[in-house]
């Protein structure tokens, strides 16, 4: 076991522009995350020894950069490779197979519809594309989103309770600069949005944006020859259930196990408890995504998490800040936003976040990827133990 | 039996593959280890998996058994009896289903255990109609060049 604080972060970056950029490919995006995470790390591509960046041929991008690693990894879960690939790297810098990996991403989600991407699951011939795409898988909101019904007949969670987490996000969103969507909003607005796959709306469906984002990690004890305060991985865990096209492969829906396995890894593997957490990152691909994480993560228990968003305890003011800035449904989706989860999370560590949450010690992040497939879970902290 | 059904498969599939290589991106490609299903489809019969070690029902086709590894196992003609687990109503569907109004995409339960992707069709698209756990039944239509499984209400509903 890889103890708490071992590994940190060192350097943590955005493309300069996110949003819609129209004259950026997904790679350019990528290439000026990594240069401004190399810049924030005081750092160049010849003190990089380990790669990977998910959505593009490994060396393609490594060459561009200049970067010649001695290792790579390149996993491609969806929408939370870069939080797995963060967990691999630390597994590598540990293993002595490198010491200072730089994870890229860039997705230009809008503007050029990823050309030059790679990473497709929905590859002829390939399970997804034989069972699930014909019917709705890919169309991600009318697939990713399939166990919300069932939820709400379970639970009794009414369309007004739902619509919430949209309201409580887009009002962290009203104070950070760089979101999409910055205007308050209600749930009347909510349920007033146009329908796309009943019974979700718009509004609680993620945007469709450009981004890039960039982490540099390294070994604890290198951690003090950077120029920022680093941001210690204290734990981490990941797991995969299902296919990556629908979440028919979830064996238990509305009591999912992956998500489970990865929370309850990442909390022994930090030594903290649910208490310790000053701030929480669940990556909102649709409005329900949020409330599946808070209860398989044991936040709360199963059945409470969509009231206990709509009660306000996840929104500004309340006892559990989540998705400060904005998250994928105010701030910027790209498609696969779990490095721009993970980036929100390092920058209220750092005390850089627009909103920022006051001595912010523990911040623990959680991602998910291939529609329901696989998920991540993150705990970073100011201080190693 | 179980290797030698895999091996005509994949004779068809190779001759399949050169066209469907040109089709849309929706139009399910078989491959060797899932043409049986597809052959079944074509016929009007639900056929999926059963492990001969474990004797689980398992969906999607693999010649490994998810459950207990075992890669003994068969293809059989499911009861096409289902029920609804949810589902959400897609206001724009893809052209290939040729119809300009929603159309609903489910999770539908297998009697036999499996879970999988569906749509529900031959009834109205709207939440009156389509209620959590009505029983359904597998029925087969045309989608692009190809014959896909789909579900409607039993005929006691209809």
């Amino acid at each position: 076991m890889i103890p708490p604080g071992a590994t940190a972060i060192v350097g943590a970056a955005e493309s300069t522009e996110i949003g819609t950029v129209p004259d950026v490919s997904s790679a350019g995006l990528a290439i000026d995350a990594a240069a401004n995470a190399m810049r924030d790390a005081g750092i160049t591509a010849a003190d990089i020894d380990g790669f990977t960046c998910g959505y593009f041929p490994v060396a393609d991008m490594s060459r561009q950069l200049g970067i010649f690693p001695s290792w790579a990894d390149n996993t491609v879960v969806g929408g939370c490779s870069w939080m797995f690939q963060l967990r691999n790297a630390i597994a590598a810098i540990h293993a002595g197979y490198c010491s200072t990996v730089l994870i890229v991403y860039g997705e230009s989600g809008k503007s050029t519809r990823r050309l030059g991407q790679s990473g497709d699951a929905g590859q002829r011939g390939g399970i997804g594309q034989q069972f699930d795409m014909l019917h709705g898988g890919g169309q991600a909101a009318a697939t990713f989103t399939l166990p919300v019904l069932r939820y709400q007949h379970e639970y009794g969670l009414s369309d007004e309770d739902l619509a919430a987490g949209a309201v409580s996000q887009r009002a962290w969103a009203v104070d950070v600069p760089r979101a999409t969507l910055r205007e308050p909003t209600s749930v009347d607005e909510v349920l007033d949005s146009p329908m796309v796959a009943w019974p979700i709306r718009r509004a609680m469906c993620c945007l469709v944006s450009d981004a890039g984002g960039a982490l540099i990690v390294t070994s604890a004890d290198r951690a003090a020859d950077y120029p920022k305060p680093p941001v210690y991985v204290l734990g981490t865990g990941g797991a995969l259930e299902g296919g990556p096209m629908s979440p028919a492969g979830v064996r238990e829906p509305l009591r999912p196990e992956f998500i489970r396995t990865s929370g309850e890894a990442a909390f022994a593997s930090s030594g903290i408890t649910h208490s310790d957490v000053d701030h929480l990152m669940i990556y909102d691909a649709f409005i329900h995504t949020p409330i599946f994480g808070l209860e398989g993560l044991g936040f709360v228990d199963y059945g409470e998490g969509g009231h206990f968003i709509a009660e306000g305890h996840t929104a500004p003011g309340g006892k559990l800040p989540m998705n400060t800035s904005g998250g994928g449904l105010s701030y910027a989706h790209t498609g696969a936003y779990g490095m721009l989860c993970m980036l929100e999370s390092i920058r209220q560590v750092r005390g850089e976040a627009a909103n920022q949450v006051p001595d912010v010690d523990v911040a623990l992040c959680h991602g998910w990827g291939g529609y329901w497939s696989a998920c991540a879970t993150l705990v970073f902290g100011a201080n190693a133990p | 039996m179980v290797a030698n059904s895999f091996a005509r498969s994949s004779e068809m599939t190779s001759c399949q593959a050169k066209t469907l290589d040109m089709a849309h991106p929706l139009i399910p490609v078989p491959t060797p280890e899932t043409q049986p299903y597809w052959d079944g489809c074509n016929q009007g019969i639900l056929r999926i998996n059963r492990c001969n070690a474990c004797n689980d029902a398992y969906f999607p086709p693999s010649p490994i058994c998810p459950h207990c590894s075992s890669t003994d196992v068969k293809f059989f003609d499911a009861s096409g009896e289902a029920t609804l687990y949810s589902y959400t109503i897609q206001q724009k569907p893809p052209d290939l289903w040729g119809t300009q109004g929603p159309r609903s995409v489910a999770l539908v339960k297998l009697l036999e255990g499996p879970m999988l992707t569906s749509s529900i069709i031959n009834c109205e698209q709207t939440p009156e109609t389509l209620r959590l756990d009505m029983p359904l039944q597998a029925t087969f239509t045309s989608f692009g060049e190809t014959t896909v499984l789909c579900f409607e209400p039993t005929e006691e509903q209809q």
